[in-house]
């Protein structure tokens, strides 16, 4: 019997996982799902990242895992604190599709999806984090699971096959 | 608004309320467009996180058939009709009158301009009935069609309430016709206000706002 765990995540919220547990978020629209991973250690966190910046918050307490900007550093720094090792650290990446095509949706909101992923690059890039998957953009909500073991992310959509990059 | 957790006992009446006009008329609507009778549930109001969200309406990996419209004017915020993709695809068989219609088949453009229009007439009705109750100036913008997962179309409509906290209101009525179960209908209109709209809809309705 194992022992193994599928932790999962909800909107605006981030953790990590040691293997043999793997991570799981549902239903990635605009929202980006990063996975930051140390393989060597077979540790990783996924963060399910709604907005791009900080500054876009209106008062009261930031929740670091909802803002791209926040959230890449944030991540990083609960994987190192799982054993994960600065300069090993790997991301990968999923979702900031765009569900609805109009354009008459309020100016902060649009293109949301795509400027959460530019964001979550930004960041990843600063922290000298190089992404070696991504599966993003596009028109489809995504489901995603992360397994430190192998390293693989597993993403699920509505009507296409299960992809694994 | 400052924090909707401050919301009182009459403020959530006056929403279950803004619920249940919006949604009768839209029933109505549904009513006289299928000539059959449709119900309504008691409006649910609902004070939660986003992932708590999700879950209250049968987990974010539900496939679903939403059609997703702005509310533009005084009030603004989101509102969905979210049913089951094989009612909808019933309704669009109705609607077409083309018996072998499927979201999958060539037909796919017609069928989804004709769930569009059913998305329009019921918003329209609910929006007027809330725009009569109010007398506020709110209108829709066109329709969006989406068949997919519930955390992935319903998250959009998040993204301006996210901005102040991380708490959501979502204003909840399930439609349904159990007298036919195999023609069942088992929709939801869900109403997200924009965070400044709570204070004006309960300020339109003589009630201090938060």
């Amino acid at each position: 019997m194992s022992t193994a765990q599928a932790v999962k995540i909800g909107i605006a919220e981030m953790e990590v996982v040691v293997a043999p547990n793997v991570i799981r978020t549902c239903g990635l629209g605009s929202c980006v799902g990063v996975v930051i991973y140390d393989a060597g250690k077979a540790v990783a966190g996924m963060a399910h990242v709604m907005l791009p910046h900080s500054s876009m918050a209106r008062g009261g307490v930031i929740n670091a895992a909802k803002y791209a900007d926040t959230a890449v550093e944030a991540l990083a720094q609960l994987v190192m604190a799982a054993g994960g090792r600065k300069g090993m650290l790997k991301a990968k990446m999923a979702g900031g599709a765009q569900m609805f095509s109009f354009s008459t949706a309020g100016g902060d909101v649009m293109g949301i999806g795509a400027r959460n992923v530019e964001e979550v690059k930004k960041q990843l890039e600063r922290l000298h984090i190089p992404v070696v998957a991504e599966d993003v953009g596009g028109r489809n909500g995504r489901t995603i699971e992360f397994n430190p073991q192998t390293g693989v992310l597993s993403i699920r959509t509505a009507t296409q096959e299960i992809k694994e990059i | 608004m400052d924090d909707i957790r401050n919301l009182t006992g009459m403020h959530i009446d006056i929403l279950r309320e803004i619920g249940n006009i919006g949604a009768g008329n839209a029933a109505t609507a549904l009513s006289t467009l299928l000539n059959k009778k449709i119900e309504m549930a008691v409006p649910r109001v609902q004070i939660a996180t986003f992932a708590e969200m999700m879950e209250l309406i049968g987990g974010p990996e539900q496939v679903v058939a939403c059609v997703y419209l702005r509310i533009e004017g005084e009030a603004p915020g989101n509102m969905f009709f979210v049913l089951p993709p094989e009612q909808a695809e019933r309704f669009v068989r109705r609607m077409i009158g083309d018996d072998a219609f499927s979201f999958q088949g060539e037909a796919h453009e017609l069928g989804c301009s004709a769930l569009q229009e059913l998305g329009n007439i019921l918003a329209g009705s609910y929006l007027s009935a809330l725009a009569d109750f109010t007398q506020l100036n709110l209108h829709p913008s066109v329709p969006a069609l989406a068949i997919d997962m519930i955390g992935a179309v319903l998250s959009f409509g998040l993204l301006e309430l996210s901005r102040v906290g991380d708490y959501a209101i979502l204003i909840d009525t399930a439609i349904y016709d159990e007298r036919r179960p195999d023609e069942s209908i088992n929709g939801h209109f869900f109403l997200l206000p924009d965070p400044d709209s709570f204070s004006i809809i309960f300020r339109a309705l003589g009630v201090d706002g938060l």
